[in-house]
C-alpha cells in the first residue's frame, strides 16, 4: 500500500537536511514542508496521494525529524529557513521550478521564500495551509487594532486569543516542561480527539515529537517578536492558493482577507475540520494540490479554480457555490440572489428554464457567476444527471438551498393518488435527492457547507383544507432533524426554513382539490389578495436565509404566523387540533 | 362651476400639440442638465438647475417642481414601511446627497406652460451602470404592455396588476407603489388660463386642484384619476390625458419614464414616440414588445 520513499542528506550552510523522495522524477515536483511540532511524517498520508502522479519531495526541517539542529537560537531565523528551501529545491529540481506545499511552520517559512525576490522564478506555484506569513499577519494585525471599527477590534483580538500558544512558547522552561513531562505521549490521542486527525504510525514514536517539539520552540523564540513588530511589505509573483480550514483553532480565516494586496495570483478555498487538515482529509488536499498544481503547469484554469480565484473587492460569499432549486421566482430568486450580491458563484434550477435563465441574468448583473438549470427535482434521474453535471462543471457546492415547491389545499378525501404523488413528488422527493445527491459531493469533497431545506409554518400547523402540503412540509422538518444529527460530524449544517404566508408565485398557483375551473380561479385570486395584504416579502425570508446560514442556526421562523404557530404547538397542542378545524381557505 | 374632464371633442389638434410642445421642453431640460451633471452636486443643486432651465424657456407653472433622486434613492430605499407615510414622504424631495461616478438618478419635472401641463421621468448615470441598462431596456415592455392592454380596453387597475405582474416575472420592485395612493398613473389635465400660479410644498396649486376636481367627478361617474392596482381603477380606460409612470426598482437601483398617453373614446395612442428612452432603445436595438 505504502509507496516507496528514497531519502538523501542535503547540505544548507551548516546543517543536514534529510529529504526524502517519491514518484517518478520526471514529472513535476511537488515540495511538501511540515511545521511544528512535526516532522516529514505528518506528509505521508497525502505524499502518497500525490506520488501517483508527481515526483513528490518531503524534508525534515532544521531541528526536525532526522535533520540536524543548529547550536544557538539565531540558526532558526526565517533567513535560514529560506535557506534550506532553496538548497533543498536546487538538489531535487535543478533547473524547474518546483510546487511548493507547506503547513503551519512550514508555511511561514515558505512565505519567506516565495516573497525573496531571488526565489521567486524557482517556484510555480504555492498552496499556504494554516501558515500566514509573519510580515503579513503583522500588518493584518496592526491594521485591525489601529483600526477604529469594532468589526475589525473583534477580527484582531479573536487572533490574539487564538494565539495563547505562542506566548506560552515564549515562557522560559514551561514549555520545554509540557513536552518532558509526556504532552509527546499523548500526542496522538490529543490530534484525534481535538483535531479528528489520524496520526500516521511513522509520526508516533514519542520521543521523536518530544525532540522536535523541543527544538522547534526556538523558531517561535527567533521569529515572532521582531516579524510581529515591525512588519515589511512582501509581496510575490508566485500565484498562492490558500487553503483554509474553517474550524482551525489557532490561525483565523479572517486573517488573509487583506492578502490580495500582496498576492495579485490568489486563490482561496475552505476545508472543513481543524488545523491538520493533510491528517483529517488527506484526499480534500491532495485533490486540491493535484488541481492547482495542474492549472500552474498547464495555464488553462479549471472553472472550480476560476470559481475560488479572489478578485478585488470580493464578497464574503466569494469563492463559494450556491445551488437554488425553484429560483425562477419568490423566494428562490431573492435567496439567490442575495448570495450572488455576497460574490458567490450561483446555480439557478428551475422548472422554467426562461425563469431560470432570468435569474442568472439578474445575477450577473451584481457581478456573480451564473448557470442556470431546467431540472424536474422530483425526478431521481433528472436530479442526478443535474448533480453529476455540476459537479463535473464546478465541483460541489458550499450552499444547497432546496426551495422548489408547489402549493396545494382541498379535502383529504378528495385528494386523489395523482395529487399526491405529484405534491410529494417536488415537495419532499425534491428536498431528498438535492440533499442526498449534494451532500454526497459536500462530505467528499471535505466541504463545511449548508444544506438548506425550505419547509414551511404548515410543518406544525395542522389544517383540515392543507393535510397533502402540511404533510410534505412536515417530513421535510423531521427530515432535516435527522440529517442535521448525521451531517453534523462533517460540519455541514442543515438549515430549516419555515415561512408563514410569503406573497410568492405559489400563492398564485396553489392548486385547490374538488373545485371548478372558475371557482379554482376565483380562489386563487381571493387567497392572492390575502397574502397580499400580509406582505410577507419573499426577500424577508431570503434575508434570513443568509442569517442563518452565516450563523449556523437550526430552524429558522419567518413571519409573526410562523412564531405563533410553533409557540402554540409547544403550549398548547390542543389548541393548534381546535385550530385545524377551521377551513381557511377563501 | 365644476367642469367635466377633457372629452375626446374637448382635446383638439392644437391642445395635444401644446402637451407635446411642453413635454418635449421637459425632456430637453433633463437632457441638457444631464448632460452638465459631474460627481460632487447634490439632488438640490440638480433640481435647482432644472428649474433655473424650465424658467428660462418659459414655464410658468407646475404640477410639481423638479425632483432629483441619486443612487439608491432611485429605488426609494428606505421610503417604505411604517416610515413611508403612504406616499407623503419628505424623503422625496430632493437631498443633500452627493452623485459620485457610477451612481444611477433620476430627473422628474412637471412644468406648466400656458394652460398645458406635462410630468416626465429621465434617467441615466454617471458612468456606466449595467444594472440600470438592464433596467431601462426592459422598460420598453411596459411601454408596449401598457399601451395594448389598454386598447384593449382592459380595465385600468388590471393594466397596473398586469404590470405587476411583469415585474415579478422580471425580478424588480414596482417602484411606483411608493407614490402616493400607489399610483401607476395620474391625470392631466388643461389649465384654466384665468387661475393665478401658486406653488404650494413644491406642487402648483392649479394642476392639484384639477386633479382633486377629477377626484370628485370621478366618484360621481364611477372612475378614479389615481391609476392603481386597486379597487378604485376597476373602471374602463377613461378618455383623457394619463401621466403614465411606471418605476422598476432593483437592489438598489431605480429607473423610470413618465411620458403622456393620450386615451379616447376607443383607442389610446402615447402622446410622442420620440421621447429620450425610445431613442435610447433604438440606439441599443432593444424593441418594444408587449409581453
Amino acid at each position: 500500500m505504502s509507496v516507496p520513499v528514497s531519502s538523501q542528506r542535503v547540505a544548507s550552510g551548516d546543517v543536514m537536511l534529510s529529504v526524502y523522495r517519491r514518484g517518478d522524477a520526471r514529472r513535476p515536483t511537488v515540495l511538501l514542508v511540515h511545521g511544528y511540532p512535526d516532522n516529514a511524517t505528518t506528509w505521508q498520508p497525502v505524499a502518497d496521494l500525490l506520488a501517483a502522479d508527481f515526483h513528490v519531495v518531503t524534508y525534515d526541517v532544521r531541528g526536525a525529524g532526522a535533520s540536524d539542529r543548529p547550536g544557538a537560537r539565531a540558526g532558526y531565523r526565517l533567513e535560514k529557513l529560506a535557506d534550506d528551501l532553496a538548497a533543498v529545491i536546487a538538489t531535487v529540481s535543478p533547473g524547474v521550478p518546483v510546487h511548493l506545499v507547506a503547513h503551519d511552520w512550514g508555511s511561514i517559512q515558505s512565505w519567506e521564500a516565495v516573497c525573496r525576490d531571488s526565489l521567486q522564478a524557482r517556484i510555480a506555484s504555492f498552496t499556504s495551509i494554516s501558515g500566514p506569513g509573519l510580515d503579513h499577519a503583522g500588518t493584518w494585525l496592526r491594521r485591525r487594532l489601529l483600526s477604529a471599527s469594532p468589526r475589525a477590534w473583534r477580527e484582531g483580538l479573536g487572533q490574539v486569543l487564538r494565539s495563547w500558544y505562542v506566548v506560552f512558547f515564549h515562557l522560559p522552561f514551561l514549555p520545554a516542561l509540557a513536552w518532558r513531562l509526556g504532552l509527546a505521549g499523548l500526542w496522538p490521542r490529543l490530534m484525534r480527539r481535538v483535531e479528528g486527525a489520524a496520526v500516521p504510525a511513522a509520526a508516533r514514536p514519542a520521543a521523536q515529537r518530544r525532540a522536535d517539539g523541543l527544538a522547534g520552540l526556538d523558531l517561535y523564540r527567533a521569529n515572532f517578536l521582531p516579524r510581529l513588530w515591525r512588519p515589511q511589505r512582501r509581496t510575490t509573483r508566485v500565484p498562492v492558493q490558500l487553503l483554509v480550514p474553517v474550524n482551525e483553532h489557532y490561525v483565523s480565516p479572517h486573517i488573509h482577507d487583506d492578502l490580495p494586496d500582496a498576492v495579485p495570483r490568489l486563490w482561496r478555498r475552505e476545508l472543513a475540520g481543524g488545523h491538520w487538515p493533510q491528517l483529517s482529509r488527506p484526499q480534500a488536499v491532495a485533490s486540491c494540490v493535484a488541481e492547482f498544481v495542474r492549472f500552474a503547469e498547464s495555464g488553462d484554469e479549471p472553472l472550480s479554480l476560476r470559481r475560488v480565484r479572489v478578485a478585488g473587492g470580493a464578497g464574503r460569499d466569494h469563492g463559494r457555490l450556491v445551488i437554488v432549486t425553484g429560483a425562477g421566482s419568490g423566494i428562490g430568486r431573492e435567496t439567490l440572489l442575495d448570495f450572488a450580491q455576497r460574490g458567490a458563484c450561483v446555480v439557478a434550477v428551475d422548472i422554467s428554464l426562461m425563469a431560470a435563465e432570468r435569474t442568472a441574468m439578474l445575477a450577473r448583473l451584481l457581478g456573480a457567476e451564473a448557470h442556470a438549470f431546467r431540472v424536474d427535482v422530483g425526478s431521481a434521474a433528472a436530479m442526478a444527471a443535474f448533480a453529476a453535471e455540476c459537479e463535473h462543471l464546478l465541483g460541489a457546492p458550499d450552499v444547497v438551498v432546496n426551495n422548489a415547491g408547489i402549493g396545494m389545499a382541498g379535502a383529504f378525501l378528495q385528494t386523489e393518488a395523482a395529487d399526491w404523488e405529484r405534491l410529494l413528488g417536488v415537495n419532499l422527493m425534491g428536498v431528498i435527492h438535492g440533499s442526498r445527491l449534494f451532500g454526497r459531493q459536500m462530505v467528499a469533497a471535505g466541504k463545511a457547507g449548508h444544506i438548506v431545506n425550505v419547509a414551511s409554518a404548515a410543518a406544525f400547523s395542522p389544517n383540515r383544507a392543507m393535510s397533502a402540503y402540511a404533510t410534505s412540509k412536515a417530513a421535510v422538518f423531521m427530515l432535516n432533524d435527522c440529517l442535521r444529527a448525521e451531517l453534523a460530524a462533517q460540519g455541514i449544517g442543515v438549515v430549516t426554513v419555515c415561512p408563514g404566508f410569503v406573497d410568492t408565485a405559489i400563492s398564485t398557483s396553489i392548486q385547490f382539490l374538488g373545485v371548478s375551473e372558475r371557482e379554482q380561479a376565483r380562489k386563487r385570486s381571493a387567497s392572492q389578495r390575502l397574502y397580499q395584504l400580509r406582505n410577507l416579502s419573499p426577500k424577508t425570508v431570503a434575508a434570513a436565509i443568509l442569517a442563518a446560514v452565516d450563523s449556523d442556526r437550526a430552524i429558522v421562523l419567518v413571519g409573526i404566523e410562523a412564531w405563533s404557530m410553533r409557540l402554540l404547538q409547544c403550549l398548547a397542542p390542543w389548541l393548534t387540533r381546535a385550530m385545524a378545524r377551521i377551513d381557511p381557505t377563501p | 362651476m365644476s367642469r367635466s374632464p377633457v372629452s375626446p371633442a374637448a382635446l383638439t389638434t392644437e391642445d395635444l400639440d401644446g402637451f407635446r410642445r411642453v413635454q418635449c421642453l421637459a425632456y430637453d431640460c433633463a437632457e441638457a442638465v444631464a448632460a452638465d451633471m459631474r460627481p460632487g452636486m447634490t439632488e438640490r443643486q440638480v433640481a435647482a438647475q432644472m428649474k433655473c432651465w424650465l424658467l428660462d424657456h418659459g414655464v410658468t407653472d407646475w404640477f410639481h417642481q423638479p425632483f432629483a433622486w441619486f443612487g439608491d434613492r432611485t429605488a426609494f430605499h428606505g421610503f417604505s414601511g411604517l416610515g413611508h407615510l403612504k406616499g407623503f414622504n419628505p424623503a422625496f424631495f430632493p437631498s443633500s446627497r452627493r452623485l459620485e461616478a457610477g451612481m444611477p438618478y433620476i430627473l422628474d419635472c412637471a412644468p406648466t406652460v400656458g394652460i398645458y401641463t406635462a410630468d416626465i421621468g429621465y434617467c441615466g448615470c454617471v458612468g456606466a451602470s449595467p444594472v440600470l441598462d438592464q433596467l431601462m431596456d426592459d422598460l420598453l415592455e411596459y411601454r408596449a404592455l401598457i399601451l395594448a392592454l389598454v386598447r384593449a380596453r382592459r380595465p385600468l387597475s388590471e393594466v397596473s396588476q398586469a404590470v405587476d405582474a411583469l415585474c415579478m416575472r422580471h425580478g424588480y420592485e414596482p417602484r411606483h407603489k411608493a407614490y402616493p395612493f400607489q399610483v401607476l398613473a395620474h391625470r392631466v389635465e388643461k389649465l384654466d388660463p384665468a387661475d393665478k400660479p401658486l406653488s404650494i410644498f413644491r406642487f402648483g396649486a392649479r394642476n392639484i386642484r384639477e386633479l382633486l376636481r377629477d377626484v370628485v367627478i370621478g366618484r360621481r361617474e364611477g372612475w378614479s384619476p389615481l391609476w392603481s392596482s386597486g379597487r378604485a381603477s376597476n373602471h374602463p380606460p377613461t378618455p383623457g390625458l394619463w401621466a403614465v409612470e411606471p418605476h422598476l426598482g432593483y437592489r438598489g437601483t431605480g429607473a423610470k419614464w413618465e411620458e403622456l398617453l393620450v386615451v379616447t373614446e376607443d383607442d389610446a395612442f402615447w402622446l410622442d414616440d420620440d421621447v429620450p428612452h425610445m431613442r435610447r432603445g433604438a440606439i441599443r436595438g432593444v424593441r418594444e414588445q408587449a409581453a
